[in-house]
């Protein structure tokens, strides 16, 4: 199973301070944030794609880029990339040319995008979203498994004769996630391709997520990929940790009180019952995020959000020592004892690449 | 006989309140005039006043935390709705319109409901004709045609009811026992799974 951090890259006033960081001084945190994740033996660092302020990160392969320079065995993914409104050739070129860089170490999560005023500045329009995702995704495929691309659709101009360069890596494309909050055709999207299925997880409660991965690993089945358990799930979760769980809470508090999303709404109380968020102590996050198990399955990527909300970059790099010495270690012992022997793990180029070998004629999803 | 579940909104926010009090006797008169039609009748009160937080939260989450689920569940779940509110600044107060904000759209679609309102004054008397009704007929709910309002001034009669306001309560109660009664009783849990385009449909833009 995989471990690591996903960022939307909000840029957000610290209530504590009143201090708001620089667009520089988020960037070259976000880099450490990255190193931090892997050197204190996490898998995966995730970025998210927005265009419009608090957010940094329009350029999500420029910073992973530069990331994957910087570490040598991290996995970088993003969280999402935007299926609706960016031009799916640039994706396949942009992700190709990521993946090369990185020595294989890239896969993507597709998203739609929540923010209406978004889509017209990249000529789109949110009521489209569930079949630009359909489409761009479908022309996405093509052009990454297929060398030379004719194709005509809805929402782009037609290719004649296309390919798009630089190949992917070993002829292997990364590996796709599909994230949503609350839309089932999404989930019937990643089943109908046998790509992976992320649930966001944080903003809504368990419930949903059970029924998500529920209808995902049937449709999983149904498109001939594989028993419902072996469909590949990662979830988000959201936690932070003091040894004292009264101090993570205390800590915490005027954090989740005025955070973007959901601040100035219910008590932090009401929302940690309510989602998977968890405040407290290492032992807390470790029995919480095991008991994920119970309602999704076996899974294989769990990422949590530890760097919104102002939080400074020195409280991110304390929770993830946190998460590296003492939570991960444990996650990782308990759910490989509890996870049957025809479970995959989380695909990588190198699992990839091998599944080719084994069956050349059938192209990994 | 078959037994249909009616689902009450109040969104009173005094104890005594009016708006329950005219909610309860809206809903009295229409399990009476079920049982003249031969069907049984189990009541459960949405008190809007107890989600008012519940609401608020919701408007900020986007998910109903699990005493608001139960409630909505409630009212999505009837096969009649009452629904009442007080009359606060020339309209349904916000709270009111909240809870109805919060349901998914398709959630009262063929649902009858009888909508009632109360105010200080009888010159608030059309808030049902000009606020209620487009608000369910957006919800593609099916009104009664007799909304009931209730001024001050209709508690005022001899037997604690205007006699007015107790014809015009009968008169509803019995156009939605009409309304109820001649419909199959229909629970639609709301599923949003279960009609999930194929993803071969979802290529073909379906």
């Amino acid at each position: 199973m995989q471990f690591g951090v996903f960022s939307v890259s909000d840029i957000t006033t610290d209530p504590t301070t009143g201090r708001t960081p620089g667009e520089a001084e988020r960037i070259q945190a976000i880099v450490a944030i990255a190193k931090k994740a892997e050197e204190v033996g996490l898998d995966v660092f995730a970025l998210g794609e927005h265009h419009n302020p608090p957010f940094f990160s329009s350029s999500p392969t420029t910073t992973l880029a530069y990331i994957a320079a910087q570490t040598s065995r991290l996995q970088l993914s993003t969280a999402t990339t935007l299926i609706t409104t960016n031009d799916p050739v640039k994706i396949a070129e942009d992700y190709a040319m990521l993946q090369h860089l990185a020595g294989g170490r890239v896969d993507l999560m597709m998203g739609r995008g929540n923010t209406g005023p978004v889509y017209p500045w990249f000529g789109q329009d949110i009521r489209n979203g569930i079949p630009l995702a359909v489409e761009n995704y479908a022309l996405l495929r093509r052009l990454w498994d297929t060398e030379v691309v004719d194709w005509s659709g809805q929402y782009r101009t037609p290719l004649q004769g296309f390919t798009s360069t630089p190949r992917p890596l070993d002829g292997v494309a990364p590996f796709v996630w599909h994230g949503s909050i609350r839309s089932p055709q999404i989930a019937e999207q990643a089943a109908y391709y046998g790509d992976g299925f992320f649930s966001n997880h944080i903003f809504w409660p368990a419930e949903h997520t059970k029924r998500m991965v529920e209808f995902y690993r049937r449709r999983y089945e149904h498109h001939g990929h594989g028993s419902p358990d072996q469909a590949i799930v990662g979830l988000g979760g959201q936690v932070f940790m003091r040894r004292n769980s009264q101090d993570a809470i205390a800590e915490f508090r005027p954090y989740f009180d005025n955070a973007p999303v959901y601040g100035h709404g219910p008590s932090l109380e009401d929302f940690s019952r309510e989602t998977p968020l968890t405040v407290g102590s290492p032992q807390q996050v470790i029995e919480r995020t095991l008991g994920f198990r119970e309602y999704v399955g076996d899974y294989q990527r769990q990422l949590f959000l530890v760097d919104h909300a102002g939080l400074p970059l020195k409280t991110v790099l304390e929770q993830l020592d946190i998460l590296g010495e003492e939570v991960v270690p444990v996650l990782r012992r308990e759910f490989a004892a509890l996870k049957p022997a025809h479970v995959p793990d989380a695909p990588t180029h190198a699992s990839r690449v091998a599944a080719r070998q084994a069956s050349p004629e059938e192209v990994p999803a | 006989m078959t037994t249909r579940a009616l689902a009450v909104v109040s969104g009173g926010l005094s104890t005594p309140s009016s708006t329950r009090l005219l909610a309860d006797r809206l809903t009295a008169a229409t399990v009476a005039a079920l049982r003249e039609r031969g069907d049984d009748a189990t009541v459960e009160v949405v008190e809007l006043r107890t989600h008012a937080r519940d609401l608020a939260d919701d408007l900020v989450t986007g998910f109903a935390n699990e005493p608001l689920r139960a409630a909505i569940d409630t009212v999505t779940g009837a096969d009649g709705l009452i629904a009442v509110t007080p009359v606060f600044s020339a309209s349904y107060s916000g709270l009111f319109k909240t809870f109805f904000d919060v349901l998914d759209k398709d959630s009262l679609t063929g649902t009858p409901v009888l909508l009632g309102a109360t105010a200080g004054t009888a010159r608030h008397s059309l808030v049902i004709e000009h606020a209620m009704r487009p608000l369910f007929a957006y919800l593609r709910a099916i009104p009664a045609p007799t909304g009931v309002f209730a001024a001050s001034e209709d508690w005022a009669g001899a037997s604690g009811v205007d006699a007015e306001l107790a014809r015009r309560i009968d008169r509803a109660a019995g156009e939605l026992a009409d309304l109820i009664a001649g419909r199959p009783s229909t629970k639609r849990p709301v599923d949003p799974f279960a009609d999930v385009p194929s993803f071969e449909e979802l290529l073909r833009g379906a």
